[in-house]
């Protein structure tokens, strides 16, 4: 709590007020009079003011226009005062509010130290100070000739590097894969090309002007991948101009996706793999970074004008991202979006044949990143539970697989005022779609089922099976596809996976009216089971409940048009209606030193979300990704819901 | 003849016996009086006769009030026997002051007694009795007397009690609203010289409030009229208003500086009778006191100034200068040179020129009218500050230096200099000072690590000396024994100096190029040896961060300024200051010397420039006009003018001789921090924080002057608003601040700075 701004216009000072003071004083636990603190405050005040007007001084003789923090501090050193440390960095420190109470604050972000220490990418510190001359010949007239750009700045090179920049550029550009490969591999490896990272970056700033050209956009990414990936290479505020270039192929309509032929939308991936990289490797150069992305990308996936790429380009982004990125942007976000998507697929005509299958690729995208984001919660919530227990705080485990598990390495939610965009005050004034200000974390199950009243079966399907996560969760929590099948074969997993408390959810599922290969003639129903123990009942009363609801609200339902009124009839539900799902938790929770200790938890989720019966039109997609038997799955008429919690 | 001072203004600054005031008032009044010119003023019918008994009854009466609020009794009736006083008395004084009040006859509270007639006098002036006015009078040399039997912080306390209670503090407003009418409501002459007045008795009178803790008051009354002051004023203002308590003052330099020295003000004489009228008709005593005690009033006969010259001369801490300060004699010509016979044979490579040579430098120099071999009429004597002797290397210099001079591009507005920008790369912001040697081969940079930075701008590589052991086998009688002693494998394009530690304010390169000087926050000042790259002397003295530093044209001598106040005049092998030159009233921020080293310029964020004198450190220029502080100043190549630049983006043109301000340039948009002037001193460049670099023709600027002016008497001139036609050119960088100009030998100008990212 430093100061914030009073209502006094006229006294332009920051003031600090006299509860801050109290606050102070009890956080040294010295209790104050309400006077005393007043006193304090109008002196406290004065004495900063005072320290502020001597350090401008600093900032003249240094000849800046920003007062920096060792200005203030010679300031308070000159008249004997203590200096404040722990503020001296370069980049802005994010100033917060708190809604609630009004407490603004610094804030003060952790950093291990050990990951510090021990990090293998050390950056090569600054460059050099130099000299360089630039001459302007004036004529009689005084008028100059045109300023050099940077190719010509090129020239000043020293011989070497000129030379090494043309051979790089030209095999990375030209038609020699073999050259190119080479010239990458040198990139990604040379110690000694930082004077020429700026020209490169130029270079790759070129995207814009090849947006007709995968194959030169591709070459650019690749020589993205390379500088990013060279250890010796101190990228700076160049990662900004980098993750422009990048996010251009992410997310711009290029010239290229005009031909259906070409397949940008792999360029888009790759795009979007690279900017994670980067974003995990580099991030922290430039502070906000995370947001800055995070902000386009929304800014992307909620402008309808934009084509179907550029949203498939957000999702992938966001995918990329990480699961927190997923759920804060393309979560709150999918229902908005999701009745354009359902616009785009539910046009039939030929015309709409080119657009309705990018909507597919959008589709599909979204998919896989709710998936991962389901998945990842899941796994977090595990390893929350875990950590609790266990005293070893998820980083271990986290570590192993994605870096979006460990929970440490996701960038906390900083203050959005950063300057150099100006993205902050657009962000906090878009209140719809901020997913800062309002976002309040959604539990897993209500998650689930809302995300389940998108994507229906889908989504059940991929959830429940498919690859877990790449090969790369964890052993732990990550089991065997078989001991999925039935709730009573989970009881010897429980035992390899000893630790994990077991969440196992059963579900009906009638996919009655969507040309499935089998229909099933009971209600939907979801029994979550724990051993021993079942809720069909409540839940197939629930389901019931909302049949009749959805039925009431569009008579004309059965007659397969159910996901018209989908997006509509979503929103008040929240207040109204059963619970459809309740999960138990159940299992046994054993430390390294306790023999284990039954729990059992039974929570219901806040809102009941599925009042409608599963989308039926989710089935009829192709499934894309990488499921690897989907039809198979889709026989079963019981799913197995079977999370590792 | 011009500065006719009135009697009452002539109070002595360092009045140092508060009491002497009574009677230097009383005196004023019946001096009035004697005049007779405002009979019917109630302040001036005190009868002269009977007033000293008077007098003398109330201080007693006074005495007795201290005697018994500090409980002693006994006293009290001693002192009232022998002096014959009966208790009614006392009480019937204390009624008769507070205007029919009870009677306060146990007088337990001197003080609210006191007030409450001060208030009386304020609130009623034409009912109140002349006697009460003694009263506060007594009352008002009482105070500060006890202050300093209380406190043993003599010079704050004393500064401050000065601030004792004068009047009632709700009738600030109206005294001060009541002299506004009265100025706006003057002839438009009078008007703007009269207005002067308002920025020192707004900031007395509200330091005044403050000092008697009436902070509501101070803030209503800074709040009422802080709107109706000069815009230049705006920063002192900021400060101001944040003074809320008495505690604030003490060690607030603004406000030291404000008490200590007298705010000068230049007002015609007729102006100045038209107020002193006023005040005596409206018997604004108030205002009056400040008038007199806190404020300079230096009245001249003639025309008043008009608004546009009066403004330009102002916006100083404490006004304009005194013009009896810029009166003293400059010898602002240049030396004579050195006489240094060219060597015709060492003309290899310019055998054409062999013959002309001599000549035409001799023309040249006679055009420049600078250089001539004859003594200049305003040039010092030649030894009148002791220089150093000439070595053969500065012969060499020398000669090289009138060689390139030959081939030196004639500048004017129609042959603007090539501008050469040295970026400074990857200084992150810590590039705070640059310097060219005069032969433009090396550049120094100081920057904010404390560090120093030596680069070579030729392909001549900086080498160190060879170590001793290294030294001691060479053969000293080579012919290329400089060349020998040197230590190729050191050889670099640039080296660093490590030593201060904070950051580098000032750098300067001497003469000859042996040594650098550079100034820090650490408060000392550092020799550098460019031979051995090694700090030779720290020097110590300047208790604060040193903002700059200067070598004298002629070496040996450099000047230092600091946060401290003073400027200092050292010698390269004098640990300590030869001379102090103090006056400033804050931080000296940029040093030079005049091209005759016989003189220093310094500015100061005290809005002034001042010019000192080597020989007895007296300050004999104060230089008033510009609203910022000053980050830089030129001397002409001829030593006749100066150029200075401020925060406020204008560059000032003053001619030494006259101490007059001859040219404003405007333009610029933020500090500037680099003026030079062009070899010949046709072209000045300026270079700014807003990242252009502007030329100006100086030659018209100084020609327009009209030299008549300066032979008026009043001394002030119109300055003509040329700024447009004087800008010759302004060159943008793309985003580096420009921290130094320099003028090659052969008018190519050089500019530094810093690369600027964000």
């Amino acid at each position: 709590v430093r100061s914030s701004m009073t209502e006094r216009e006229e006294r332009r000072f920051a003031e600090v007020p006299r509860e801050s003071i109290k606050l102070m004083a009890e956080s040294t636990g010295v209790e104050l009079s309400e006077e005393v603190a007043t006193l304090l405050a109008e002196d406290v005040c004065y004495r900063l003011r005072e320290a502020t007007q001597n350090s401008s001084q600093f900032m003249r003789h240094a000849k800046r226009r920003k007062l920096s923090v060792e200005d203030f501090n010679r300031a308070l050193r000159w008249s004997n005062t203590e200096t404040v440390c722990g503020y001296g960095a370069q980049d802005a420190l994010p100033f917060r509010p708190l809604k609630e109470g009004e407490l603004f604050f610094v804030e003060d972000r952790e950093i291990n130290l050990v990951e510090l220490a021990l990090a293998t990418n050390i950056p090569k510190g600054c460059a050099e100070t130099m000299v360089r001359v630039h001459v302007s010949y004036l004529d009689g007239k005084g008028n100059l000739e045109p300023q050099g750009t940077v190719p010509t700045a090129v020239q000043s090179l020293s011989e070497d590097l000129l030379k090494y920049y043309q051979q790089i550029t030209r095999a990375i550009l030209g038609e020699d894969p073999h050259l190119m490969k080479v010239a990458l591999l040198d990139l990604q490896s040379n110690s000694k090309i930082a004077a020429l990272l700026p020209y490169f970056v130029y270079v790759i700033s070129g995207v814009k002007s090849v947006s007709h050209d995968l194959d030169q956009l591709n070459r650019l990414l690749h020589m993205v991948k390379s500088l990013v990936q060279n250890p010796y290479l101190y990228l700076g505020s160049y990662v900004r101009s980098l993750v422009s270039s990048v996010m251009y192929c992410i997310l711009e309509p290029l010239a290229a996706s005009i031909n259906p032929l070409n397949d940008h939308w792999t360029l888009r991936d790759y795009a979007a793999l690279l900017l994670s990289h980067i974003f995990w490797t580099h991030g922290d150069l430039v502070s906000g970074l995370y947001h800055q992305i995070l902000l386009s990308l929304q800014k992307v996936l909620s402008d309808p004008v934009r084509p179907l790429c550029s949203h498939y380009g957000a999702v992938v982004g966001l995918h990329a991202l990480g699961w927190k990125a997923v759920e804060r942007v393309l979560y709150p976000h999918l229902p908005a979006y999701w009745a354009n998507l359902q616009a785009v697929l539910d046009d039939y005509s030929v015309s709409n044949a080119q657009v309705k299958a990018d909507g597919h690729k959008v589709y599909g995208a979204i998919l896989v990143a709710v998936e991962r984001l389901l998945k990842m919660k899941a796994l977090s919530l595990t390893l929350a539970a875990e950590g609790g227990c266990a005293g070893l705080p998820g980083t271990a485990t986290g570590a192993v697989g994605f870096r979006e598990n460990s929970l440490g390495l996701s960038p906390p939610p900083e203050p959005l005022s950063e300057p150099p965009l100006g993205i902050a005050s657009h962000l906090q004034a878009g209140g719809a779609g901020c997913p800062w200000e309002e976002w309040t974390p959604v539990s897993l199950p209500a998650m689930y089922c809302e995300l389940y009243s998108f994507f229906g079966d889908s989504l059940a399907v991929r959830f429940s099976t498919g690859p877990p996560l790449g090969g790369a969760t964890p052993p732990g929590p990550c089991q065997p596809l078989e001991g999925r099948k039935e709730p009573a074969s989970s009881a010897p997993n429980l035992e390899n996976t000893r630790k994990m408390p077991q969440l196992t959810a059963s579900m009906n599922i009638s996919p009655r009216r969507d040309g499935s290969p089998r229909m099933e003639p009971q209600p939907p129903s979801l029994a979550a089971t724990v051993p021993g123990r079942s809720l069909a009942r409540s839940s197939s009363s629930s389901s019931s409940v909302s049949r009749s609801r959805s039925s009431s609200s569009r008579p004309g339902r059965s007659t397969s048009q159910s996901r018209d009124i989908f997006p509509k009839a979503r929103f008040p539900l929240p207040q109204a209606g059963p619970p459809a799902f309740s999960f138990i938790i159940g299992g046994r929770q054993m430390g390294r030193r306790c023999q284990g200790r039954r729990f059992q938890t039974s929570f219901t989720p806040t809102p009941p979300h599925t009042t409608l019966p599963p989308r039926a039109y989710a089935h009829k997609l192709p499934v894309i990704g990488r499921v690897s038997k989907p039809v198979r799955r889709w026989t079963c008429s019981h799913y197995s819901l079977h999370l590792p919690l | 003849m011009a500065a006719v001072q009135d009697g009452p203004m002539e109070l002595d600054a360092e009045k140092e016996a508060k009491p002497e005031i009574l009677s230097d008032g009383t005196s004023n009044l019946s001096g009035n009086t004697a005049s007779g010119t405002l009979s019917s003023s109630p302040l001036t019918a005190a009868p002269a006769g009977g007033a000293p008994k008077m007098e003398d009854q109330q201080t007693l009466i006074a005495v007795l009030q201290f005697l018994k609020r500090n409980k002693l009794s006994e006293s009290v009736e001693i002192l009232r026997r022998e002096a014959g006083l009966g208790e009614h008395q006392e009480g019937s004084q204390a009624t008769d002051g507070s205007g029919g009040g009870k009677g306060d006859g146990d007088g337990g509270d001197a003080n609210s007694l006191l007030s409450r007639v001060s208030i009386t006098s304020a609130a009623a002036p034409q009912s109140m009795p002349v006697k009460s006015d003694c009263i506060i009078n007594i009352f008002r040399c009482d105070l500060p007397f006890m202050f300093m039997l209380s406190e043993d912080q003599p010079d704050v306390s004393v500064v401050l009690s000065a601030y004792s209670q004068q009047g009632d503090p709700p009738l600030y407003q109206v005294y001060y609203s009541g002299l506004k009418n009265f100025i706006e409501s003057v002839l438009d002459c009078h008007r703007a010289e009269l207005s002067q007045l308002f920025y020192p008795l707004f900031v007395h009178m509200y330091l005044e409030l403050v000092y008697n803790n009436h902070e509501t008051e101070a803030k209503a009354f800074f709040d009422k009229f802080s709107g109706d002051q000069e815009c230049y004023y705006q920063d002192d203002l900021h400060i101001l208003c944040g003074l809320t308590k008495k505690e604030h003052l003490k060690g607030n330099e603004v406000l030291l500086d404000f008490r200590t020295s007298r705010f000068v003000l230049h007002i015609s004489r007729d102006s100045y009778q038209l107020l002193k009228r006023h005040l005596q008709e409206r018997h604004n005593n108030q205002i009056w006191n400040i008038i007199q005690e806190h404020l300079y009033i230096d009245i001249f006969d003639g025309m008043p100034r008009s608004k546009s010259q009066i403004d330009s001369m102002s916006g100083s801490l404490a006004g304009e200068a005194k013009r009896e300060v810029n009166k003293a004699k400059v010898f602002y010509g240049l030396l004579k040179e050195p006489e240094i016979e060219v060597p015709l044979d060492d003309e290899d490579d310019e055998a054409e020129n062999e013959e002309g040579k001599p000549k035409k430098k001799k023309t040249k120099k006679d055009s420049l009218g600078s250089k001539s071999k004859k003594q200049d009429p305003n040039a010092p004597q030649q030894n009148r500050i002791p220089l150093p002797e000439l070595k053969d290397s500065d012969k060499l210099d020398k000669i090289m230096y009138m060689k390139e001079s030959t081939k030196r591009i004639r500048l004017g507005p129609e042959n603007l200099p090539s501008i050469c920008f040295y970026t400074f790369l990857n200084a992150f912001q810590g590039l705070t000072a640059v310097d060219f040697t005069d032969d433009s081969s090396l550049l120094a940079g100081g920057f904010a690590d404390s560090t120093v930075r030596v680069w070579s701008v030729t392909p001549k590589k900086l080498r160190k000396v060879k170590s001793a052991g290294e030294l001691n086998v060479i053969e000293k009688e080579s012919d290329d024994v400089l060349e020998r002693i040197m230590d190729e494998k050191t050889a670099s394009e640039s080296k660093i100096l490590h030593g201060h530690s904070g950051p580098v304010y000032g750098v300067s390169f001497s003469p000859d190029r042996n040594y650098l000087l550079s100034s820090s926050e650490d408060g000392t000042v550092r020799l550098w040896s460019l031979q051995t790259f090694t700090c030779l002397v720290g020097y110590k003295g300047h208790n604060y961060p040193v903002w700059d530093t200067h070598f004298s044209p002629f070496g040996y001598y450099f000047v230092s300024g600091g946060h401290d106040r003073v400027a200092r005049l050292w010698a390269t092998d004098h640990y300590q200051p030869l001379r102090i030159f103090a006056g400033h009233l804050a931080d000296v921020t940029c040093t030079r010397f005049h091209p005759n080293s016989n003189y220093v310029a310094t500015g100061s964020t005290d809005r002034t420039v001042r010019l000192w004198d080597v020989l007895n450190a007296n300050c004999v220029r104060i230089l008033t006009g510009h609203k910022g502080p000053i980050h830089s100043l030129a001397f002409s190549p001829n030593g006749k003018f100066l150029a200075s630049g401020s925060t406020d983006g204008r560059v000032l043109l003053w001619d030494i001789g006259h101490g007059l301000m001859i040219g404003e340039l405007k333009g610029h948009t933020d500090t500037i921090y680099a003026l030079k002037f062009s070899r010949d001193g046709e072209i000045l460049a300026s270079g700014s924080m807003d990242n252009t670099v502007r030329l100006w023709d100086s030659m018209k600027a100084f020609d327009e002057v009209e030299t008549d002016d300066f032979t008026a008497t009043t001394g002030h001139i119109h300055l003509p608003d040329n700024s447009q036609e004087l800008l010759l050119g302004m060159y943008h960088s793309k985003s580096t601040p420009v921290t130094h100009l320099h003028f090659t030998r052969r008018n190519l100008l050089l500019a530094a700075g810093a690369y600027n990212s964000q």
